[in-house]
């Protein structure tokens, strides 16, 4: 790691976007303080490094905060261009089309999966599952394009959309834990299914990802937590 | 052109020839080892009154690069367009040299490292680009979500709306803050990512009635509105003023019935 360098990251366990930066400095051989906020009690040094949106991962380097998960991995990659592999490839377009699918990963996997986690109603949670699902196919087409026979997004190493996604592998491990949904079928998606298994095994990999049982604790409580808050607003 | 293409008998005519032209490139590009001359060059699909397709022409002049540009017709998209970003099926969509790239913002980035010894639209240094990107993202996923309700309140709930939309804007103005332009003394990435704004804006506020971008609450950004649409490239591009009122003025009509 270059001289001097100064990384925090003001991050919580749970969160896949923490996650990601973990595996993005891990993957480049980086040492950093890893800071966990309690997001119902936010430091100082949170609020002030994210004023427009108090939330983490913040990545703050030599006192310079940089915000929102999927910058911070390409600031990562940016700053520290001479250390560790590049997370991007050098051809403009091929890191046009890894941003696209980054992007792709965030706008239409995790926000219907998240609104289906979330959801009130069966309806709601149905339609959100649907559209994540239309999303995990998609990606599969993207993976066997991208990858050009080898195991990652990246090609031979993993690059940004593979830390885009293997940011949420814990959490799609928990889903399968509690309501016994496959997000990455074998059958279906088997590219995914082979690509999480393969993620799942790199070091960097295994010393960012949260435990699932961990994951698995974490989803149960708050889905409790929301049911209790649903049905005390209803006996109003 | 793209209009006449559309009934079935053009469509399968078109096609046939777009295989055997592709057939003759795949042979051609045997022999040189490149794309032939029908791909070679940039083309733009777009709509004349789209702000995220005017964010690649604006990218693409800075650069000093020539396109052809496609006007699409939203309701009735082309099939190459379609075929282009078969994901979204959105524009904008770039074609360099026969190789599609969708989002608007992903499209400007490529454009600044394709054309990496022209103008330069992200800034150098990389603590400055993941500011440039931070902003970027706020202004397309904050403001633009609180700038459409004001195009269709009315009343009390607009004013509402109005304020939500200038709490927002003063946020993304702080990133104005000391210079002339998002990207210090000339346009850079902000300025081509939240332009449109200069000139879109008046008219969301002429069509609806409100005043969100005042000299009083957003006094930096009323003053770059006014630098930005004197740049040459923004004067080049913009849509014809009554013509994007009279669109506007429908489009707000048919979402309040």
């Amino acid at each position: 790691m270059a001289g001097g360098d100064d990384l925090k990251l003001l991050g919580a366990w749970a969160s896949p976007f923490v996650t990601r930066v973990k595996l993005a400095l891990n993957f480049k051989g980086l040492s950093f303080e890893d800071v966990e906020e309690d997001l119902s009690n936010k430091s100082e040094l949170l609020l002030s490094s994210n004023p427009v949106h108090k939330k983490v991962p913040v990545l703050v380097h030599n006192g310079k905060p940089i915000c929102e998960s999927v910058i911070i991995v390409q600031y990562i990659d940016e700053a520290f261009a001479g250390i560790g592999p590049a997370l991007l490839p050098s051809d403009p377009y091929e890191r046009a089309i890894a941003r696209f699918w980054a992007a792709y990963v965030d706008d239409k996997l995790v926000a219907p999966w998240v609104q289906s986690l979330r959801a009130k109603t069966e309806e709601e949670k149905s339609e959100g599952l649907k559209q994540t699902f239309a999303a995990v196919e998609t990606l599969e087409g993207a993976l066997r394009e991208c990858s050009k026979g080898e195991g990652y997004f990246g090609g031979e190493t993993v690059g940004l959309v593979d830390i885009s996604l293997g940011s949420l592998l814990s959490w799609l491990n928990a889903t399968e834990v509690i309501s016994g949904t496959k997000i990455f079928d074998p059958v279906k998606t088997p590219l995914l299914a082979a690509w999480m298994e393969r993620f799942s095994k790199l070091d960097a990999a295994k010393a960012a990802l949260p435990e699932v049982d961990r994951v698995v604790e974490f989803a149960k409580k708050r889905q409790a937590q929301a049911a209790a808050a649903a049905a005390a607003s209803e006996t109003k | 052109p793209w209009k006449a293409m559309h009934d079935p008998a053009t469509q399968i005519w078109t096609s046939f020839i777009a295989h055997e032209q592709k057939r003759d490139q795949h042979q051609s590009s045997k022999q040189h080892g490149g794309p032939t001359m029908a791909e070679k060059g940039v083309k733009v699909f777009g709509m004349w009154a789209s702000p995220m397709a005017i964010r690649v022409e604006w990218a693409l002049r800075l650069k000093g690069v020539g396109y052809e540009y496609v006007d699409e017709d939203l309701a009735s998209k082309s099939d190459a367009l379609l075929r282009h970003n078969p994901v979204t099926k959105k524009v904008p969509v770039l074609v360099h040299d026969g190789k599609p790239i969708a989002e608007s913002t992903i499209i400007v980035e490529y454009i600044d490292e394709a054309w990496k010894d022209g103008y330069p639209i992200m800034p150098a240094d990389p603590y400055d680009r993941a500011q440039a990107r931070f902003w970027a993202r706020f202004a397309d996923d904050k403001c633009n979500a609180a700038i459409f309700p004001v195009f269709t309140a009315t009343g009390e709930a607009q004013r509402e709306v109005v304020r939500e939309a200038q709490r927002c804007l003063k946020t993304l103005e702080k990133a104005l803050e000391g210079k002339k332009f998002f990207g210090g003394d000339a346009v850079g990435y902000l300025d081509v990512v939240v332009g449109w704004y200069a000139y879109w804006l008046p008219i969301i506020e002429e069509v609806s009635g409100a005043d969100v971008v005042t000299d009083e609450e957003l006094p930096l950004m009323k003053a770059w509105f006014g630098r930005f649409l004197a740049v040459d490239v923004v004067k080049e591009t913009l849509p014809p003023r009554d013509k994007l009122l009279a669109l506007n003025k429908a489009r707000r009509e048919q979402l309040s019935a």
